[in-house]
């Protein structure tokens, strides 16, 4: 394997989180034949929002659903590397996978809430997972979830309306809070206002700068005004390899590689 | 790239004739697309509105029965009972060993002359039988019991003289015979509780729809208490677990084949494996349910597998994505939200089951069963069946009871759709 080039440099520096929680080092995905990620090492850290940027089909979706392994929902994918959580590899057989996405929480493109009540949609976490022995102690879950979110004050009143119906920008609010409920520690959103209007978009923003320190957030987007104005960390992928990682505000100004730049003054992508 | 300019294209004229034609020519071609559907649809329901009248109108008279008169005295028959017999622990001996048939057809002549014992259906003395054994008094004087009258005096009661059947002299003279009575105040037509609580028999007033309600009841239960569970586990496990290869290629591809095989060959099939291989019992709902079951079977399971896959992708993500494992994200949300689509399937599979008659002819379903089948390994026969055995006999009075039975034959698949519809409903969620 190809271990020199980028992943040295990354040995060194450009890699580096200050507090990491997750460490990725010399991870490949495979689709069949396809090589979909190609030898990415990167730092997680705890304090950070950090963004993952780069054209359609980078791979920035990819390696995002590696790291609480919804690619394992997939069966021609396979994954080789080393992904610590903590310093535990989340990939060592005997992991269990359905603890990991507890601690790992994730956020998805389309908002999904489930076809159920508001409150069973935020509840259904804790409750799988045994996070409460009584109604009470759920309901406070419940409430601090949806209050986390932003989302408490618009729907307090009708918890037992279905998730569905709530507008697009809510929903996605709605399956944050769902996603806080289990008390993750890392919280992945890939693509969380790609489907939302402007104003749920700014809503979202927010949310996730009121979370930054509580959870360490990765958070994928195709949109780098958003990239630029809510994470400290970027990571620019291309090509299924990651081509720069580093403080948002150095990468957008002063990028390093030839290739970042052309991509954030949209020369491709 | 080449410098050569292209003609400069001239707007386009709408109102030109051959454009003015054209957009005609599409507004008719809707047009006649929508009569067309249209058309269709007057023509079904027209078939439907068909199919129900004349079975309502045939199969009404299937449930209704003409009652005669019959004052009895059974000091002046033949009939010898002791009432003290009836009290003692021997009475159903007592009761069987008195001839009540003798003893209704002399009461039948001593009140209607010669022709009285062919007023009477033939089972008529059971009626008298059962009164005396509730009311021992009956046993002392005279007194009136209202007995199922014979096909031929049911037929003067229909009143419809204008058929040739009806032209015959023999039932010319029943006719007139009817209209004696009536006018005497000697009959009486009543809804007939013996079609619903009797069983099959050769004597059309005799005959009843409850053996082969039970036996439809009983078979279902076997079929759907095997096909769904059986269905919905196949469904989920080649939809869920099973890897893609050549082997669940053919499962698949097999399946799929078994839903369009002719029912009459599961019933070969039934008829080697269940009888002759297994050997339970021939004629029995349990083999009827059986056999139904391997035909409802591929109808659950294709019909299960579209509606697992059509269960949105982001749900199961969303379950995954907090923690669920792969038999949560099945019990939580996968099966709740396509249950509706299953139990369409499985509508229409029992559906199918519920009308089937040739696989069931070939267990030997099709025997001749004057009792209700008390359980599973007991002679059934079933409302189809029983349908094409009526349809069969000769004599006039069952062509009615045939009509009667297709309506309970349609209410019990009304009934079994009904509930079926009622739980999709309750399950139906939006996405």
């Amino acid at each position: 394997m190809n271990h020199d080039s980028l992943s040295d440099i990354a040995e060194d520096h450009a890699v580096r989180a200050e507090t990491p929680k997750m460490t990725a080092r010399h991870v490949d995905v495979y689709y069949g034949a396809n090589h979909a990620i190609d030898d990415v090492s990167i730092d997680i850290g705890m304090e950070n929002v950090t963004a993952f940027i780069g054209p359609s089909g980078c791979g920035k979706s990819t390696f995002l659903r590696t790291l609480n392994r919804m690619n394992d929902t997939i069966p021609i994918a396979r994954v080789t590397g080393e992904i610590m959580l903590d310093g535990e590899d989340i990939y060592k057989s005997g992991m269990d996978v359905v603890q990991l996405r507890a601690r790992v929480g994730m956020v998805f493109q389309k908002p999904n809430p489930f076809p159920k009540t508001i409150f069973e949609n935020v509840a259904y976490g804790p409750r799988i997972h045994g996070l409460s022995t009584s109604k009470p102690e759920l309901e406070t879950i419940v409430e601090k979830s949806l209050r986390k979110a932003g989302l408490w004050e618009e729907v307090k009143d009708r918890l037992s309306d279905s998730g569905t119906a709530l507008s697009g920008g809510q929903q996605q609010r709605l399956c944050i809070a769902r996603a806080i409920a289990v008390d993750p520690e890392v919280i992945l959103m890939d693509e969380p206002c790609s489907a939302l209007d402007p104003i749920a978009t700014a809503k979202i923003e927010e949310l996730i700068h009121e979370l930054r320190g509580r959870y360490a957030i990765v958070i994928v987007t195709h949109n780098m005004q958003q990239a630029a104005r809510v994470s400290q960390k970027t990571a620019f992928f291309h090509l299924g390899t990651l081509v720069e990682y580093g403080d948002t505000s150095g990468l957008f100004t002063n990028p390093v590689q030839e290739r970042t730049k052309d991509y954030i003054t949209g020369r491709y992508g | 790239m080449t410098d050569a300019v292209p003609p400069k294209r001239q707007p386009t004229d709408w109102k030109t004739d051959t454009m003015q034609r054209r957009i005609r020519a599409r507004y008719r071609a809707e047009k006649r697309f929508r009569f067309a559907g249209l058309f269709a649809v007057v023509l079904a329901a027209g078939f439907l509105a068909f199919l129900i009248v004349t079975m309502v109108s045939n199969g009404a008279r299937g449930f209704t029965q003409t009652e005669i008169a019959l004052p009895v005295d059974f000091a002046a028959t033949d009939l010898f009972l002791d009432p003290q017999a009836l009290r003692g622990p021997a009475a159903e001996q007592a009761l069987a060993a008195a001839n009540f048939e003798q003893a209704a057809d002399q009461a039948a002549t001593a009140a209607y002359g010669e022709i009285g014992p062919e007023l009477l259906s033939n089972g008529a003395w059971l009626r008298i039988r059962d009164a005396v054994a509730a009311d021992h008094d009956l046993l002392n004087g005279e007194h009136i019991f209202w007995l199922q009258a014979s096909t031929d005096v049911d037929f003067g009661a229909r009143g419809d003289t204008g058929t040739r059947r009806a032209q015959r002299p023999e039932r010319q003279a029943m006719i007139a015979r009817y209209a004696a009575l009536n006018d005497a105040g000697q009959v009486r037509r009543g809804f007939s509780w013996t079609f619903l609580t009797a069983s099959d028999s050769s004597d059309p007033t005799l005959a009843g729809i409850w053996g082969a309600l039970k036996g439809s009841l009983l078979t279902m239960l076997v079929t759907i208490a095997l096909a769904f569970p059986i269905g919905v586990l196949t469904a989920v496990y080649l939809e869920e677990y099973a890897p893609r290869n050549r082997w669940t290629d053919l499962i698949e591809v097999s399946i799929n084949n078994l839903a369009a095989v002719p029912s009459i060959i599961f019933g070969l099939l039934g008829l080697a494996v269940f009888i002759n291989t297994f050997h339970l019992p021939r004629s029995a709902a349990i083999v009827g349910g059986l056999t139904l079951a391997l035909m409802t079977m591929p109808v659950i399971v294709i019909s299960g597998r579209n509606a697992i896959k059509s269960v949105p992708p982001s749900i199961r993500d969303a379950a995954l994505g907090v923690g669920a494992s792969s038999i949560q994200v099945l019990a939580h949300h996968v099966l709740p939200l396509s249950l509706p689509g299953i139990l369409t399937g499985t509508i229409i599979g029992m559906s199918r089951a519920l009308g089937e008659t040739a696989p069931l002819l070939l267990i030997g379903m099709r025997a001749f069963v004057a009792s209700p089948p008390g359980g599973l390994t007991d002679p059934a026969t079933v409302l189809p069946v029983q349908i094409f055995l009526w349809s069969d006999e000769l004599d006039p009075g069952f062509i009615e009871k045939t009509s009667a039975a297709i309506i309970v034959l349609l209410l019990f698949l009304l009934a079994m759709n009904g509930i079926a519809i009622w739980l999709r409903n309750k399950y139906e969620q939006r996405w």
